[in-house]
């Protein structure tokens, strides 16, 4: 057992390596100097050459790549340029925002897509069922930021319900960031509300072809207690391990969502970062979201083992 | 489900009455970088700065130069050196004494200081000197007549000595403005709470001032109208429309003292050999085929002024004379036959924005009309900058956000080592009036200067001056008293909530 967890940790440090290069040379492909974007309107060349000197991009590029790996080794992810505040801090800062956002878009994709699931495979074939497909795919082609701005001009502006934009810590006031919180988690959530309907309908309508249903049912016992004691629970499966999948999807469409209502999570560090071309923001961020899944899934397989003794015996 | 809804607005309205009395919510159209202003470069930083800073000088709408940390001042007759008066009983956030020692520390850091992004702003100065207590003399190793415009920006701003030694002053900024520093979330908010020890406390009357940063217009527009922002700057041109038919809504554009325009590569590497960078006639030919008029009426529903020159038209240097000609595509199809051209192609570089793709779209439009074939590029902005200093463009759609001093408008960008002079233009006659132009304090023979190198400059055309950058604000109906300044700042000055 220790040794397949050694090997498992063994197997994930050349990923790491690897990771951290193509984070490195990918940020160096992109166009545009990030001193110029530093120096502003007047761009100094005097200014500009120090810049240069002070984080080191005259350097060779295998240089750079191992003096900010070396402090990377250490904790030290280097500091914004373009607001100096150190960028494991903003990490640590913005992470629970998007952990927020995307554990209440998970709750609203369950709420909605497992209940329509349930009824359109209950009622398959019937207008009932129809409508809830059309509903489904609709909330797969529409595009977040469209529903976005949909939401934000009726809810925010004409109905005045909701903050059309922004972001309140629960510590502060618990219910603005509620209020805040529910639309931006309705649009990302949606979009995986339908996918989800769409797995729960097909588990289900396996699931109730299969013969203790029928037995259940011979047996006399109500429709709702078949559905739900006897037909949900095995459905469930298939659709748990897919809602942990989604999860991974929710963070990466937080990063649009989060644009949209101004939301300052990890999504939106990151796209800022590009655009300012602050070079030590999104090499931390990439950096930190990669040795985030690899943790993951790390986790993942010694767990599997843990709790399945055959694969123990495979390792 | 009612219920639910009515508690929703209930709370809603008890929430906003409660924080809206005193605090002024201010959407901008980026975040801020750092809040340092000798290190910082956004436009965006420079509107929080005028809340939190003061300055030796401020100006006037009319761009004229008004006290604020100096109650006076005097050139020296060889036009050398500058002394100010300070205001007394002026205290930082601190509590420390604003004094001439503070005055020197903060134009001597900002001189000295390896990223300091001032220096160039400052390069005249030779040093600070203390006369006494309340007076201060700033040497100049040349004459230096856009000086005092630059001590009404970010290179005058005084921060407080004490804090600047504390070392973290871009996480804890400490000045001496109507509005001191109370927290910053990045990409979220700037909070800025009253300084009751303001030398002017009685004209502000906002207890706290709160900047958001949201980048998309719709959704900053979104926030005014449902009530979440009081103020915001930089509507979309697109929805001065819907802006105008809300009676919830002040729409209060001001023309700034920035511009939009088309820079050739005339000089620069191997794609300024064409004939559009070559034959000053082809480019006269291009500007006769661009209608400013259908830009401002078409994208810009009516606040781009066409611009003819650098100088708005606020600036005593704008000359009526260099007004933007009309369109006309006979003169231009006249001008490249005399050229021995007739079809000219280019690539029209412009940033990633909507705006910037409905002027190219249609500059290519009127230019195909004259015999010009143009491809767009749209490039992201910080590429295109490397790209236009590497010379490595036709024709860039760029603007500048304007300088009060005229001279900041013009020389980077014509002069043969201006910095910000990317198609390389280089014409030693205009080196030498702009050179003059700099250093000489008298405003009718400066002028004089302007007009001569424009002469030149209108004919040789390094630059097709568009339209003049406007800044338009917009605020909720319950703010009075704002008034919106050429340079885009936002002064809090005697602005209130209507009781």
């Amino acid at each position: 057992m220790l040794r397949y967890i050694a090997r498992r940790i063994l197997v994930a440090i050349p990923t790491l390596i690897i990771v951290s290069l193509l984070v490195f040379a990918l940020q160096k492909l992109l166009p545009g100097d990030p001193v110029l974007t530093m120096a502003g309107e007047e761009r100094d060349p005097q200014v500009l050459a120090y810049l240069r000197e002070k984080y080191r991009l005259d350097d060779p590029i295998p240089v750079q790549y191992f003096a900010w790996i070396g402090s990377a080794l250490t904790g030290n992810l280097g500091i914004s340029l373009r607001t100096d505040i150190p960028v494991m801090e903003l990490i640590l800062s913005k992470l629970p925002v998007t952990l927020e956002l995307a554990i209440m878009a998970m709750i609203v994709a369950l709420a909605i897509g497992i209940p329509a699931g349930i009824i359109s495979a209950v009622k398959k074939g019937t207008a009932v069922d129809y409508t809830a497909n059309v509903v489904a795919l609709s909330g797969l082609s529409i595009p977040n930021f469209w529903l976005g701005i949909l939401l934000i001009m009726l809810v925010s502006v004409r109905w005045q319900l909701l903050p059309a934009s922004g972001y309140v810590p629960p510590t502060e006031d618990l219910w603005l960031n509620i209020k805040t919180m529910i639309m931006p988690a309705f649009v990302l959530g949606t979009a995986l509300a339908a996918s989800l309907m769409r797995h729960t309908r097909s588990a289900m309508l396996g699931v109730m072809r299969s013969d203790y249903i029928r037995t259940a049912r011979a047996k006399g016992l109500l429709s709702r207690t078949v559905i739900l004691k006897h037909a949900l629970r095995n459905a469930l499966v298939p659709i748990v391990t897919l809602s942990t999948l989604l999860f991974g999807e929710l963070l990466a469409g937080a990063v649009l969502t989060e644009q949209i209502f101004t939301i300052p999570g990890f999504g939106k560090l990151v796209v800022d970062a590009v655009f300012n071309r602050d070079y030590a923001v999104v090499q931390g961020v990439v950096l930190c979201t990669a040795v985030g899944f690899i943790l993951m899934n790390l986790l993942a397989d010694i767990l599997y083992v843990l709790v399945n003794p055959r694969l123990r015996h495979a390792a | 489900m009612k219920r639910l809804t009515l508690m929703t607005v209930a709370a809603g309205l008890l929430m906003s009455t409660a924080v809206s009395a005193q605090t002024l919510r201010i959407g901008l159209n980026e975040d801020p970088d750092v809040l340092d202003p000798h290190r910082a470069r956004t436009f965006v930083g420079r509107i929080v700065f005028s809340s939190l800073c003061n300055k030796l000088v401020d100006i006037t709408p009319e761009l004229k130069f008004t006290p604020e940390l100096a109650t006076e001042w005097q050139w020296s007759d060889d036009g050398k050196s500058l002394t100010f008066k300070l205001r007394p009983g002026v205290k930082f956030h601190d509590g420390e004494p604003l004094n001439a020692a503070a005055v020197k520390a903060n134009i001597d850091r900002a001189r000295t200081l390896p990223d300091s992004l001032r220096k160039s702003e400052l390069s005249s100065v030779a040093d600070v000197e203390v006369v006494d207590d309340m007076t201060v003399k700033i040497n100049l190793s040349r004459a230096d007549a856009t000086l005092l415009s630059q001590l009404s920006d970010r290179a005058g701003m005084i921060m407080s000595p004490k804090a600047l030694a504390a070392g973290d002053f871009s996480q804890n900024p400490v000045c001496s403005g109507p509005y001191k520093f109370v927290e910053r979330v990045q990409n979220d908010r700037i909070v800025l709470e009253k300084f009751a020890d303001y030398w002017n406390a009685k004209d502000y009357n906002f207890d706290r001032v709160v900047f958001q940063p949201i980048p998309d217009t719709t959704v900053r527009l979104a926030n005014l109208r449902s009530g979440n922002l009081d103020l915001l700057e930089r509507l979309a041109p697109s929805d001065v429309p819907a802006v105008k038919a809300d009676s919830n809504l002040v729409f209060a554009p001001v023309s700034g003292i920035g511009y939009q325009g088309l820079t050739i590569n005339t000089q620069n590497g191997e794609r300024a050999k064409s004939p559009l960078g070559q034959d000053k006639r082809v480019r006269q030919a291009l500007e006769y085929a661009i209608d400013r008029d259908v830009i401002n009426e078409v994208v810009g529903n009516g606040i781009y002024p066409p611009a003819g020159q650098p100088f708005p038209e606020a600036s005593p240097y704008n000359n009526p004379k260099f007004a933007a000609n009309k369109r006309d595509v006979e003169k231009a199809k006249q001008l490249l036959k005399e050229a021995g051209v007739d079809k000219v192609k280019f690539e029209l570089t412009f940033g990633t924005s909507t705006t910037a793709q409905q002027i190219a779209e249609i500059i290519q439009a009127m230019g195909a009309e004259a015999g010009f074939e143009i491809s767009l590029r749209p490039t992201e902005f910080a590429a295109m900058q490397k790209e236009a200093q590497a010379g490595n463009f036709d024709v860039n759609v760029i603007g500048w956000s304007g300088r009060v001093d005229p001279d900041g408008n013009i020389h980077p960008f014509v002069t043969c080592k201006g910095a910000l002079n990317d198609g390389r233009y280089c014409n030693a006659e205009v080196d030498k009036l702009l050179n003059e132009a700099r250093v000489t304090s008298d405003e009718a023979k400066r002028k004089q200067l302007y007009d001569q190198a424009q002469e030149i400059l209108q004919q040789d055309l390094p630059i097709i001056y568009t339209y003049y950058q406007p800044w338009p604000f917009v605020h909720s109906k319950k703010v009075q008293g704002f008034k919106p300044y050429p340079d885009g700042m936002i002064r809090l000055k005697g602005v209130k909530f209507a009781s």
